[in-house]
């Protein structure tokens, strides 16, 4: 497991103008429109292992440069504020769900970028694991014996994301 | 922009530089007995990822050259960088 910080930035508010998720793995960035008008940015990982939650500059350069090419509209929009916020990433970019050596003790980690939108699910899997003490069939890849039996999970891969 | 220290090449931007991994790990010796799946596992992907002072190897991808590099994963200070052999140093 490494630990990356994952920047996002929110611009001053703006007019209705997108109302969907705009998103560019060339660019490497996405940007939406909040309720409030301001956008919301992000784009990848920093490329320096960290736990300071504020961002290295380079990343900064790379996805706001990347918004005004990808929407160069947007050049003379101010950002309000922006932020860092460490992010778990294990080899193989997959979470870990089920037991730990620790008997009694289960881990549900390592969701890198992607818990927000995966917990639903992550924990409902995690709630039959602790109900059970085993594994729901859809959970049981993500085990932490992936990593002996050489049977990672690649999402990195199979979705085209830079981490 | 923060600046790393390259052994070889002196200070340079972050961006010419490669994370490549934990210092210190030793690859299971394959000369002799079978190595257990738990010992590759260990050595291929468990880390300490420490929050504090770390000891890493990264790549100058200008120079190509491995090297240590001693920082802090809170605050970002470098505080030491040296060739992986001392006989290497420029």
């Amino acid at each position: 497991m490494h630990s990356y910080a994952l920047q996002a930035f929110v611009s001053e508010p703006l007019k209705p103008i997108i109302d969907t998720v705009a998103f560019s793995p060339s660019y490497g960035i996405y940007f939406s429109q909040s309720d409030k008008g301001g956008l919301v940015i992000g784009g990848g990982l920093d490329r320096v292992p960290s736990y300071g939650q504020r961002g290295n500059t380079p990343l900064q350069d790379q996805v706001l440069g990347g918004l005004v090419e990808f929407a160069p509209v947007l050049a003379q929009v101010k950002l309000l504020r922006h932020w860092g916020g460490i992010v778990d990433v294990s080899p193989d970019s997959s979470p870990l769900i089920g037991p730990s050596p620790v008997p009694g003790l289960y881990v549900n980690c390592g969701w890198g970028t992607g818990g927000f939108k995966a917990i639903p699910a992550g924990g409902f899997l995690f709630a039959h694991l602790l109900a059970n003490d085993q594994h729901h069939s859809v959970s049981r890849p993500f085990d932490l014996g992936r990593f002996e039996s050489g049977f990672l999970v690649d999402e990195g891969a199979a979705s085209g994301i830079a981490h | 922009m923060q600046q790393f220290p390259c052994p070889f090449c002196g200070l340079r931007d972050e961006t010419e530089f490669h994370f490549a991994a934990e210092a210190g790990k030793v690859r299971p010796d394959t000369a002799g007995a079978e190595i257990s799946s738990e010992a590759w596992a260990k050595y291929l992907y468990f880390q300490r990822n420490p929050k504090g002072a770390t000891r890493e190897i990264w790549m100058h991808t200008t120079c190509r050259e491995f090297f240590i590099l001693e920082r802090d994963t809170v605050t970002m200070e470098v505080t030491g960088a040296q060739a992986l052999r001392e006989d290497e140093e420029a």
